[in-house]
């Protein structure tokens, strides 16, 4: 028996080669998965993003205004709208539909013509230093830059110029990376161990052979669907305390939202995740299969997100499957509440696409959800 | 029309079942009456499974049309699952809990009104309450079947629809659960069972025999031996087996099987037979017509399908 017989060996391989062609959706998966992460990744990931979405607060008129917007488009990273009022400015980067405020305070044209150097105040949102370090250290070039385009009296003493840029980090003011990383790893690492839990919830049944049992009795698809997601929504919450606890004692992470309205919407994403998991069980044929899947949209839903790489980095369709991706908002909402102190009105923007996912993976797993055996 | 208790409990005609190319079931028509122990009997792949699948609603048949208890078998597939109860092939409960939470888990399904006194109740009636506690998974396969038929009655069916019940079941659980089963039968209760055993065969009151999807033979067990005008020589003494092979090629001879130390031959020409039976002299054997069992018409049947394919 210890001898390695290659007659068996050789027939366990064929058996195993068989079973792999015969089931043409593991084969699939296990050559589209690396083809599409490569092209997914390749193209999607930039970790120095540009056109970012900045907002113009000005005091008062300036005449120098076309000049510094001009000059800080130029660099490539702003993407720069007028501001009507200071509340917009404040709604839009606690959402964060704004990265940037450029304020130019009052009497500025003043200032520079006098020669004392102003000072333009930018508000940038640091919850990812990654996302706002280059277009930040592109500032420094700029004041000078600006200088030739001043009228003829100011441009000869370049001892001190024109004016100043002052950044003002929000939110995480020493740029502390991990702020960052944390509220993105609850999420994903949320992502990660909710989604397997449910992935086999049918499958298995089917492989046990108490499918046939529980279909031969009265139960409704939704039923079924439902009593299995539910229980893993408490073991969820579990692990958002242990990641909590952990990230508050070892990272020192603070808490300036609402604690509870964390708890709720996070309870939300983890229905997310395992209503995902089900429509898996349900589409997939095999165990096997199902862990594919699995597999299949864990990295990219991470790497989409914004977790690992700045999102408004990613080209325009990229960013577009990642709005769909509930980790996307999960982040957003949780980095929101966590360094930013948001409320239920800045987090609604994000909260409604989550729910609008668990409706349509819901749906299509109870499409899905074969009430016979045929 | 389900108040009138002459009406068939199940009665479908022409059902067919593909599965690709193959036709599993091929026009099957069968009425089973209140009351009636109707027994399944094919070879592995007549279509027996796949025949209860669609009767349960579990299957979509392709054909044909149906009904049990008055309610369309494909419209009203719902309807009916609540009045069937279907012990599957294959132990179908979850064996990582106790017999009492799975049956508890089918009478909140049924959504019984009294669900937990109508569980120990039935354990009491089945004799499982000593085994209340234990994970089904750690059961003797006995004990499971006894759970699965268990959690099978506990909504009251009106129909049993029971698939090889007793495969692999040592012969003193089989005759209990037939007990069980003949005074529930008793009671009222329809059942469609099937299986490869002799001795239940004969403990039903109406057997099926399936072939290639068909139904070859039906009627009660003493009309099928009468019908199918069989004559059975039984021979004892030594060399059977040989006998046995030698037989088998002999002229007239259909079937030739040992049972233990008894060798059966049998045909439907007698003459031939006795002719045959001469022709065997010389040997150690003494040879006597003795009344064909049950087992010998179905084995004649099963060596007909494989002679004329």
């Amino acid at each position: 028996m210890k001898r390695f017989s290659f007659r068996r060996f050789w027939a366990l391989l064929r058996k195993e080669w068989l079973q792999v062609k015969r089931d043409p959706m593991t084969l699939r998966l296990i050559i589209a998965m690396p083809v599409m992460q490569l092209l997914l990744f390749g193209y999607a990931i930039n970790t120095n993003p540009k056109d970012l979405p900045a907002g113009l607060l000005m005091a008062q008129p300036s005449k120098y205004e076309r000049t510094i917007v001009a000059a800080l488009r130029n660099t490539g990273y702003y993407k720069i709208k007028t501001l009507s009022s200071e509340a917009e400015a404040e709604t839009g980067i606690a959402q964060g539909s704004l990265l940037f405020v450029i304020n130019i305070p009052p009497d500025f044209d003043r200032l520079v013509d006098r020669g004392e150097s102003p000072s333009i105040l930018i508000d940038a949102d640091g919850t990812d230093p990654v996302t706002i370090g280059s277009a930040t250290s592109a500032l420094s070039g700029l004041t000078n830059a600006l200088n030739r385009d001043l009228p003829p009296i100011r441009q000869a003493p370049a001892a001190n110029p024109a004016f100043n840029f002052i950044i003002h980090a929000r939110y995480n003011p020493e740029q502390i990376t991990a702020l960052n990383v944390v509220p993105g790893l609850i999420c994903t690492v949320l992502m990660m161990s909710t989604m397997i839990l449910t992935t086999l919830a049918i499958t298995r049944e089917r492989e046990r052979g108490t499918m046939e049992n529980l279909l031969g009795m009265p139960v409704r698809p939704i039923e079924v669907m439902l009593a299995k997601i539910s229980p893993y929504i408490a073991i969820g919450y579990l692990q958002v305390l242990i990641i909590l606890g952990v990230s508050t004692f070892l990272f020192q992470l603070p808490v300036q939202g609402s604690l509870l309205l964390l708890l709720l919407v996070l309870g939300l994403y983890i229905a997310s995740n395992l209503a995902l998991g089900i429509t898996y069980s349900t589409i997939a044929a095999n165990q096997m299969q199902a862990q594919q899947m699995a597999q299949f949209t864990m990295l990219p839903f991470m790497i989409l997100s914004g977790f690992m790489f700045p999102f408004q980095g990613m080209p325009f369709w990229a960013r577009c499957i990642g709005e769909a991706v509930p980790t996307t908002h999960a982040m957003r909402i949780v980095r929101g509440i966590l360094l930013k102190g948001n409320g239920l009105a800045e987090i609604f923007p994000d909260i409604w696409p989550i729910a609008l996912f668990i409706c349509v993976t819901v749906f299509v797993a109870v499409r899905f959800y074969r009430e016979t055996l045929d | 029309m389900s108040g009138n208790g002459q009406d068939p409990v199940i009665d479908v005609r022409g059902l067919r079942k593909n599965f690709g190319e193959r036709n599993v079931v091929d026009g099957l028509t069968l009425q089973v009456a209140k009351g009636e122990i109707c027994g399944f009997l094919g070879a592995n792949g007549s279509g027996k499974t796949t025949t209860i699948r669609m009767l349960c609603g579990l299957l979509t048949p392709d054909g044909g049309s149906g009904t049990c208890f008055g309610r369309d078998i494909i419209r009203e597939a719902a309807l009916i699952r609540r009045q069937v109860g279907y012990m599957t092939q294959k132990f179908s409960f979850y064996e990582d809990l106790t017999v009492f939470e799975n049956l508890d888990l089918v009478a909140s399904i049924y959504e019984m009104p009294h669900g937990r006194a109508a569980v120990y109740a039935i354990m009491e009636r089945m004799g499982l309450t000593d085994r209340a506690g234990q994970l089904a998974g750690q059961l003797s396969g006995g004990w499971k079947q006894r759970l699965a038929l268990t959690a099978c009655v506990l909504h009251q069916p009106r129909l049993l629809l029971l698939d090889e019940p007793t495969a692999g079941v040592d012969a003193k659980a089989r005759r209990e659960f037939w007990d069980l089963i003949h005074d529930m039968a008793d009671e009222g209760l329809t059942v469609l069972v099937s299986t490869h055993y002799m001795d239940e065969a004969e403990r039903c009151k109406r057997i099926v025999y399936l072939e290639g999807g068909r139904i070859v033979v039906q009627g009660t067990p003493d009309e099928v031996v009468s019908n199918a005008g069989l004559i059975t020589f039984a021979a004892s003494g030594t060399g059977i087996d040989e006998a046995a092979r030698r037989m088998r090629r002999a002229p007239g001879v259909e079937s030739s099987t040992v049972f233990g130390h008894l060798l059966h031959i049998a045909g439907q020409d007698r003459v031939l037979l006795e002719a045959t039976i001469r022709g065997d002299a010389g040997q150690d054997l003494s040879w006597r017509e003795v009344e064909p069992r049950l087992e010998d018409v179905f084995i004649h049947l099963l060596s007909e399908k494989s002679t004329s394919r």
